[in-house]
């Protein structure tokens, strides 16, 4: 999926102007409450226009005619609001079917024999061989070999990915490319249900329902045109008891200009938008209830590793042990780490470089030997000499075998480490033969050390602005968690973690009222996202865990969860900030409105001293108010796609900016607008 | 304003100010049913009263049936008042001697006092019998008072308790604010009044010769205990025709500053019910800012208006003088009894509209346009400024959630208030209960405008002050206030019907929403606050609330105030 800096394109602006059209269709209407009063109000008027064409005053009937226009405008606007913010994802839609296209699978019988078949009459349970250069038919499990895969088309990242059988990388998505190597995969979705099809549902908004928020919006909309509804059609009764009966077309455009068009016209492009945001960021929100929750979160569960420290250990410094210079021990170090491909034994040897200058050598007539669980070391045997490298305990066993022993200094130091959140590997030698220039001895202690990513605690301290609590999982001991907690700046940590603390963990948080987010990746992690209220799978990760959470991030990156976060919180802030702009909006309107239908009446001209404005006649006053309701609709589109600028900051201070530039602009604004209107009105004269 | 008229503004706020947070941290422990020394008097009464109606004290009951307890019991209450005036000839205790009451009137009667609105199309001297006034009229002041109180109660447990199911139960809660609260403060406030000249006998019409020769028949009857009760429970249902403007329910300056403050002080301890009840005080405190802030500003507003006067009078030169002299109060003195003067009718007219109390110690019909508006709108704010005994806190925490509703949104998380997670089943519920008032009270209206008995009959006045007489009347029964503007008969049978529909559903109709909303709110979870959680007790928040509740009036009714009053402000 491509990203895109520029909000719309301009075949899409094509496409949705059509679109506002067919949104005219009144089923389509009747959704929206608000605009579907508009609609019956613009044919109203329409019928009126043709009604008196020619039988009232011309003056009359171009007033009668441009309301009509206006109020077509703002049904249209609202659905051109709608059209789109859909664009954009019909676009992507049609991209991905296109990545559908029907391929031919290999199906392997029982007997292991292969047949050819459509990729559509594929079954769930059915393995399919894929070689180098073939798609992959359907969503399924790699049961059998590696590959990697390129699996652009859906992620938009160019780098393949490997996929091998077993464990967590074993997922494939139908629709990617075998890039090398051969497969077998089970498939694990029928056709129509795979991954890309939903994905396609997604992003066009065919599946789209109404959040739980929306709908809470829509009711109080519903409500506010109710109560307006009312006040125009008691109006009237008023307004000919007090001898000033009013034409229709005034009251529908009082009608139209009082009920909250902005919002109501605005309200489904919000929510479109905000999940179009989280696919631009390769996210895909399983439903817009997972999005709205994500704004509630008051919870974050993250993995450490990936997320909030890189992952891997790296040597931070070499500390000899008595009698052992430096050079001599960082020369050992870096000897016991040649061989060892661990980003850990990397690091070492880097920071021999680094730090003392030592290059790599070639090791000529070296043995290695690997780590294995049961010595837990690992090293090299070259020239009669011995060097192993390991946790503590192991290497300490293994001096004392040679009949050597560890001096209590460095163990001293390996605790120390360890009370820092560090990860001590003693080195040690031995010679091979007696008498040897090696007797065998501990040289020293490495330091490694987890790395924070740089800029996590600032974004941990935002999210504690915005009252959001972190909590660190990982499988450290409690010390090494507590350590990197506080380096990190997370609130909290859960250390030796299991996925049942990890449950557990989730639900006493629920229990206590909070809404809790968390990425996951492993089959393990599927019952506790299932749980969470937001769970991010991420795209590398198992069938199971895709299916147990709410999103699925596609460049699997878990640092993520933060963005959706504050996606959640700017799609509520946006769709708040245009309601409350909306209604603020009605006090002006009045102030034009009122005064211009009574100020033809002699004993009820005196109101025209509320025309605080100085609109020039009514006829102009209520067709400025009418025009501005309909073009603020248009105004307000990119913010609504885009969404207000979110600020990680406190609630208190997030409500007081937005109150003062939403609230009272909202009240401020439309006066200066529809007076400009009116001025333009008169200068030309039209009414 | 004169400097005597500041003092007394200023010795009502500070006695409220002292007094209404005892009263409240009191009343949080009525309903909580906490220990208290006063146990030991009213423990035995209750009891009596829970073994003689067969209550269990013990069972609570889920919002559907609180609702059903509430609606049975006020529909058994409007029998009843409406059988003892359609027979109260034939009843003891009459000794004025008065006929039975007619059926449109009776029914008009019954359901103003039921509904704690007490609208009055009738004079109370000359229509109804002291057992009447006694055991119809003052019985359901208390009990209707009691009534909202304990709709109030239910609704702050919504809001308290979380993951439950029940709210309460309506018959303790009735008996416990009838026996705790009202009759109490009711007693004592009765011989205080009394002690100012407020009559409390027996008498029929006392005859007597006046100066001038003429005879004149004075009447007497039970009335500071009615009108103790009618200020304390927010009723505003006088013995007398003329309301507290008559020198027997209140004679001095003095009495009229008590019965001001009665008004005014459980509605405003309320809201220091509520916030002990919710278990944070600061709430509390912001609520009662709000009522406070909108009644001052009222209060301010009607003062400073009748103070001012019709200045254009001075001008011509016509012999009327709205200055203040050693002689007049100054300022606009029509409608208004000499004994207050326009601060503290002014006063009144607020602090009666606000707490949909509807009592009156000068015409509202007499003030000045923009002066008689103010009290008008303050109706139409739904009885928030402190608003009516429990109903009033209701509307209140009904606006604050709509505040949170529409503005929560902006802090980026689902809106709550109190940790309760505002969502469509609350949004409904809210929505119907802001839309119920309005409604009932333009459509009533736009039908009075074609009924003939109107224009011909009720109104007494052309014009647009004849149709402020009409908004007022509607108004006035939609928000359970009372007030009469005057100036309008409505002792017709398209008034009385309709007027007493629209009591009922102005009670009525919003008492369900709000228990039902109770209901909601109680079985939901709380969400714990933290730094992201949208403040409800900040001084923005007040601002907020204090903005949504101006804003949703002033968008309903600005169509219908600019052809009433506003027009003929501006005519002047």
């Amino acid at each position: 999926m491509a990203r895109e800096s520029r909000l719309v394109e301009p075949q899409i602006l094509r496409r949705a102007i059509g679109d506002s059209f067919i949104k005219l269709n009144p089923r389509t209407l009747m959704r929206n409450p608000v605009m579907f009063v508009v609609g019956v109000g613009s044919v109203l008027t329409t019928i009126l226009f043709f009604k008196d064409f020619g039988s009232s005053s011309t003056n009359e009937n171009v007033f009668v005619g441009l309301v009509a226009l206006f109020l077509w405008f703002t049904v249209l606007f609202a659905n051109f609001a709608e059209a789109v913010a859909e664009g954009r994802g019909k676009a992507q839609a049609d991209t991905l079917r296109k990545t559908r296209s029907e391929t031919v699978a290999r199906r392997r019988r029982p007997d292991g024999s292969v047949e050819e078949v459509p990729s559509t009459a594929l079954d769930v349970g059915d393995e399919c061989v894929v070689t180098a250069g073939e798609v992959i038919p359907s969503d399924g499990e790699v049961v059998e070999g590696i590959a990697s895969v390129d699996e652009s088309a859906i992620t938009g990242e160019s780098a393949p990915v490997i996929r091998e059988s077993g464990g967590d990388r074993s997922a494939v998505t139908g629709g990617t490319r075998v890039l090398s190597d051969e497969i077998v995969v089970r498939i694990t979705a029928r056709a129509g249900e795979t991954f890309l099809d939903r994905m396609i549902a997604l992003v066009e908004g065919s599946e789209r329902k109404k959040t739980p928020n929306e709908i809470a919006l829509n009711i109080l909309l519903a409500g506010l045109t109710i109560i307006f509804l009312l006040a125009t059609v008691t109006l009237q009764p008023f307004a000919m008891f007090s001898n000033a009966e009013q034409t229709v077309v005034i009251l529908v455009a009082l009608l139209v200009c009082l009920i909250p068009t902005t919002i109501g016209a605005l309200l489904s492009a919000i929510g479109i938008a905000g999940m179009d945001r989280l696919v631009r960021r390769n996210v895909l929100a399983m439903s817009g209830r997972a999005v709205e929750a994500a704004g509630d979160c008051a919870t974050l569960l993250l993995d450490k590793t990936g997320t909030i420290t890189f992952g891997n250990r790296e040597a931070d410094a070499f500390i000899p042990a008595k009698g052992v210079s430096e050079q001599e021990f960082a020369d050992a170090a870096q000897l016991s780490s040649l061989a060892d491909e661990t980003p850990e034994g990397r690091s070492i040897v880097v920071f021999a470089k680094e730090r003392y200058g030592l290059r790599e050598r070639e090791l000529v007539g070296a043995e290695l030997v690997p780590f294995t669980a049961q010595t837990r070391m690992s090293g090299v045997d070259m020239d009669g000499r011995s060097v192993r490298k390991g946790a503590a305990d192991a290497v300490r066993r293994w001096v004392e075998e040679q009949g050597g022993a560890v001096p209590p200094e460095l163990g001293d130091t390996v605790d120390s480490i360890a009370a820092q959140g560090g990860t001590p590997l003693v080195v040690a030698e031995a010679g091979a033969a007696e008498g040897s220039p090696h007797p065998p001895r501990a040289l020293g202690v490495v330091y490694l050390k987890d790395i924070v990513k740089p800029g996590i605690a600032d974004r941990f301290a935002d999210l504690r602005r915005m009252g959001i609590r972190t909590v660190m999982i990982t499988g450290d001991n409690p010390r090494t968690a507590a350590f990197i907690a506080k380096e990190a700046g997370v609130d909290d940590y859960l250390a030796e973690a299991t996925p049942e603390d990890k449950m557990e963990l989730i639900k006493s948080e629920q229990r206590g009222g909070r809404l809790v987010a968390m990425t996951g990746d492993g089959t393990n992690d599927a019952p506790a996202l299932a749980q969470a209220d937001v769970a991010v799978a991420m795209n590398t990760g198992t069938q199971a865990a895709k299916e147990a959470g709410n999103m699925v991030d596609l460049e699997s990156d878990p640092t993520k969860l933060i963005d959706i976060v504050e996606i959640g919180k700017q799609l509520l802030i946006t769709r708040g900030s245009l309601t409350t702009f909306s209604i603020a909006n009605d006090v002006a309107k009045y102030f034009a409105i009122i005064p211009a239908m009574f100020a033809g009446f002699a004993s009820l001209s005196v109101l025209d001293r509320l025309n605080v404005m100085q609109l020039q006649t009514p006829r102009s006053a209520i067709l400025s108010a009418v025009i501005f309701n309909a073009l603020i609709i248009v105004m307000l589109i990119p913010l609504a796609l885009r969404g207000v600028k979110f600020i990680p900051t406190s609630a208190s201070h997030l409500l007081r900016r937005n109150l003062l530039i939403y609230g009272a602009g909202g009240v401020i604004a439309p006066f200066i607008g529809i007076k400009l209107i009116d001025i333009l009105i008169s200068a030309l004269g039209v009414s | 304003m004169t400097a005597a008229g500041w003092a007394q503004l200023i010795a009502l706020i500070v006695l409220i100010g002292v007094t209404a947070p005892l009263l409240g941290r009191y009343m949080a422990n009525v309903y909580e049913g906490g220990p208290s020394r006063l146990d030991r008097v009213f423990g035995p009464i209750e009891r009596l009263v829970y073994r003689a109606c067969r209550i269990d004290p013990e069972r609570e009951q889920r919002w559907n049936i609180y609702t059903l307890s509430v609606l049975a019991f006020s529909v058994v209450g409007i029998l009843l008042l409406y059988l003892i005036q359609r027979i109260q000839s034939g009843l003891p205790f009459n000794p004025t001697d008065m006929a039975n009451v007619a059926p449109a009137l009776s029914l008009n009667t019954a359901v103003s006092f039921v509904t704690n609105t007490n609208w009055q199309s009738y004079a109370g001297e000359s229509t109804l019998s002291h057992l009447t006034q006694m055991t119809g009229l003052t019985v359901q002041q208390f009990v209707s008072a009691a009534a909202g109180m304990a709709v109030m109660a239910a609704l702050i447990r919504g809001l308290s308790r979380a993951g439950q199911r029940t709210i309460g139960n309506f018959w303790v809660d009735l008996v416990r604010t009838t026996v705790r609260i009202l009759v109490p403060i009711a007693f004592v406030f009765a011989i205080v009044l009394v002690a100012t000249g407020v009559i409390q006998n027996t008498h029929g019409f006392t005859q007597v010769n006046t100066v001038a020769g003429a005879t004149q028949k004075i009447p007497g009857g039970p009335n500071a205990s009615m009108e103790s009760i009618k200020m304390i429970g927010t009723n505003g249902g006088d013995f007398f025709n003329v309301n507290s403007a008559h020198p027997f329910s209140n004679p001095t300056k003095f009495s009229d500053f008590l019965e001001i403050y009665a008004i005014l002080i459980i509605p405003f301890a309320l809201a220091f019910t509520f916030g002990r009840m919710v278990k944070d005080k600061r709430q509390g405190y912001a609520v009662f800012s709000v009522m406070f802030v909108i009644w001052l500003t009222a209060s301010l507003l009607t003062i400073f208006l009748e103070v001012g006067g019709n200045p254009k009078l001075d001008a011509r030169g016509v012999g009327v003088s709205q200055t203040v002299s050693a002689s007049s109060p100054g300022g606009n003195s029509e409608g208004k009894e000499v004994r207050y003067g326009p601060t503290a009718s002014g006063l009144w007219a607020a602090s009666t509209t606000g707490t949909s109390n509807g009592s009156v110690n000068s015409m509202h019909d007499s003030f000045t346009p923009a002066g008689g508006m103010v009290p008008l709108v303050h109706m139409k704010l739904g009885e928030v400024s402190p608003g009516g005994v429990g109903v009033g806190l209701n509307g209140l925490l009904i606006l604050a959630i709509l505040s949170v509703f529409i503005a929560g949104l902006m802090v980026g998380r689902t809106p709550e208030y109190l940790g309760k997670k505002i969502q469509a089943a609350e949004v409904k519920l809210v929505a119907i209960y802001i839309l119920v008032m309005p409604a009932i009270v333009l459509i009533f209206i736009a039908i009075s405008t074609f009924v003939r008995s109107v224009s011909d009959v009720s109104l007494l006045n052309p014009g647009s002050h004849g149709f402020t007489e009409l908004i007022y009347a509607f108004t006035s029964a939609g928000n359970n206030n009372g007030s009469a503007f005057a100036g309008i008969t409505a002792n017709t049978a398209w008034m009385n019907t309709a007027l007493a529909v629209t009591m009922l559903v102005g009670r009525f109709f919003l008492i369900i929403p709000t228990l039902a909303l109770a209901g909601v709110l109680v079985r939901k979870r709380r969400v714990p606050p933290s730094a992201g959680t949208f403040p409800t007790h900040t001084p923005l928040f007040v601002v907020l609330v204090i903005g949504v509740v101006l804003i949703v009036a002033a968008l309903t009714f600005l169509p219908v105030l600019a052809l009433g009053p506003i027009v003929e402000q501006l005519g002047i």
